[in-house]
């Protein structure tokens, strides 16, 4: 089983080195792509069917190709390491531990749409990330894979570092090029779109990490090799995670397309001794739970879709039956509300409503109707009814919750009560 | 005023920017780096730097919730209360937190010594529970180890 992005990263969990790097095939993609032409480059990645990883899954080679080849400088390549989905740990193992991986990928992509400016938006908590990205900037600019003339192949192109201060929203791509223009980060409209005019109205690319990782290999071995990565239509491998009360909660580089199943059983150990296996989001905060019906699902873009949830990150939080689902999918709205950027109505006032809803319910003063509510929330808070997808991804879990585990919904609003509490006594009607 | 170390880091974010305004949240960060919180003075210092109103300058900074605009304690505790480390057992971490250092979240200890902060998603879910004091991430910790982790900061 190959495992192009993480089969050399060192067991001490220490970043490879660039002569490391070097040592195991590093830049040499740069060197064959500085050979190639643009409109090459896009053909094999769009071969390939490289989907993007930050969620969305939108073919990375189509996004190039609508960056206008000839407008004029500057244009933008953005590295998006703003990991915040809740539940999503992934790009860090790739930002601390191969960052020469991440900007050589950069790199090809920058070429790619003909970039001749590069960021990478990182996260204020990855501290260990940032400190190894400057200084892996640093040495690919020593070693003339950065700055003026790349391998006197006459093309340039610089790379900064931009740490965030904070908000899940800079992880969406308008957003988080506002605030690199250091505004509020709201979302733009689209059209425009950043391809044409991103920052600095300048055409961009915003591209996940873990998709620029895989240009290296790509271009290395070929848009067939990557496509036999997969077990399926999707292509390559992802970097697959799981937490919550597991036996052995990690993350693990695996053939696009294993089933649920595998990763929770086989990967992740199992469930912890005493707990069994209610439901799990697949993909961050933000996907619609999946239950015991679904594990084996394959967990691939169509493959979780035709289950009705997104891959999204592919980073898997296991709910388990000794943890209360309402007091779970509350504190993934407080999270989603507290986040509202506040530019749109429905997410900035819908949001903190149905947080209250479910500390109403979880606290034991639900009413009956308040299901209702919160259902028809999750269609006015849904797609077309907002700005951007914050809102409507805040509604997956929440709607699909209500759908999976409804009793548990009902007993607490009939009992008055969250019978997971420790301090639980059961007040119905008939005592 | 802002200090000659502080002019010369924001002028190398500003010199990566077409223009000055775009520099903000960079010289937001310089100051905030070095006073530890951004003060009603330093940021209209700060705004008159990047031609911008105080009042614009005011809506970039408290949009975003790791630029300080109260006074912080010397060390920043922030504890991720995301759904994964809530799983795990956030709320006894936070719990004990606030009992033994006798503030809640926003709050920050008589002494000066730290101030205590929810914090979306640290990305470390695999370790959780976890947070961080300062630049320092703490993961797969328990109740018994926070006596432990707070001696570390003076």
């Amino acid at each position: 089983m190959e495992k192009p992005l993480t089969e050399h990263l060192r067991k001490d969990g220490k970043p490879l080195s660039l002569k490391e790097y070097e040592q195991v095939g590093g830049y040499q993609a740069l060197r064959k792509t500085l050979k190639m032409t643009p409109q090459e480059i896009q053909g094999v990645v769009k071969d390939s069917n490289l989907k993007g990883r930050g969620g969305a899954g939108f073919s990375t080679g189509l996004k190039w190709s609508f960056v206008p080849m000839n407008a004029p400088k500057p244009k933008y390549l953005i590295a998006n390491a703003d990991e915040m989905e809740p539940g999503t740990f992934k790009d860090r193992i790739l930002l601390e531990q191969t960052p020469h991986q991440l900007i050589e990928g950069m790199i090809i992509a920058a070429f790619a749409i003909q970039a001749s400016e590069s960021f990478v938006f990182l996260r204020w908590a990855y501290k260990t990330a940032a400190k190894e990205i400057i200084k892996a900037i640093h040495e690919a600019h020593e070693a003339g894979y950065l700055g003026k003339n790349i391998l006197g192949s006459g093309y340039d192109l610089e790379m900064h570092l931009h740490t965030g201060v904070g908000r899940y929203m800079c992880g969406e791509e308008t957003a988080l090029l506002n605030s690199l223009e250091g505004k509020r980060a709201t979302p733009r409209a689209k059209p425009p779109f950043p391809q044409v005019s991103g920052l600095f109205g300048k055409p961009t690319i915003v591209n996940n990490v873990e998709t620029l990782c895989c240009l290296p290999h790509i271009i290395n071995k070929g848009a067939e090799w990557f496509k036999k990565l997969s077990l399926t239509q999707d292509s390559g491998t992802k970097i697959y995670g799981v937490s919550g009360k597991v036996k052995k909660p990690g993350a693990w580089e695996l053939p696009m397309g294993v089933t649920l199943r595998e990763l929770i059983e086989e990967h992740a150990g199992g469930m912890k001794d005493g707990l069994k296996f209610r439901g799990a989001l697949p993909g961050g905060a933000s996907t619609d739970f999946l239950v015991e019906e679904h594990l084996d699902v394959k967990m691939d873009f169509a493959g979780v879709a035709a289950a009705g949830s997104r891959l999204g990150t592919g980073t898997v939080v296991v709910l388990d039956d000794k943890t209360c689902p309402v007091g779970f999918v509350k504190n993934l709205e407080h999270f989603f509300a507290q986040e509202s950027c506040g530019f749109c109505t429905p997410c900035r006032e819908g949001l903190p409503w149905i947080e209250k809803l479910l500390d109403s319910i979880d606290k034991g003063d639900g009413r009956t109707e308040d299901i209702k509510l919160l259902e028809a929330h999750t269609k006015l808070l849904g797609p077309g009814n907002t700005f951007c997808a914050l809102a409507p991804g805040a509604m997956e879990p929440l709607q699909s919750a209500l759908k999976y585990f409804r009793k548990d919904f009902e007993q607490h609003i009939q009992e008055k009560g969250c019978s997971y509490s420790k301090n639980y006594r059961p007040q119905t009607a008939a005592h | 005023m802002l200090s000659k170390q502080e002019i010369k880091e924001i002028d190398e974010a500003i010199s990566l920017v077409p223009y000055k305004k775009a520099a903000s949240i960079e010289a937001l960060k310089v100051v905030q780096h070095h006073r530890h919180w951004v003060s009603d003075e330093s940021l209209k210092e700060l705004a008159n730097y990047l031609d911008m109103s105080a009042e614009e300058l005011d809506s970039v900074a408290t949009f975003y919730n790791l630029i300080f605009r109260q006074p912080v304690g010397r060390h920043v505790i922030l504890v991720c209360d995301s759904v994964s480390c809530w799983v795990m057992g956030e709320e006894r971490i936070k719990e004990k937190l606030s009992e033994r250092l006798q503030i809640d979240y926003g709050q920050t200890t008589q002494d000066g010594r730290f101030t205590m902060l929810p914090n979306p998603c640290l990305g470390t879910c695999d370790c959780a529970p976890a947070i961080m004091v300062g630049n320092d991430l703490y993961r797969n910790i328990s109740i018994d180890q926070l006596e432990g982790i707070l001696s570390k900061y003076e």
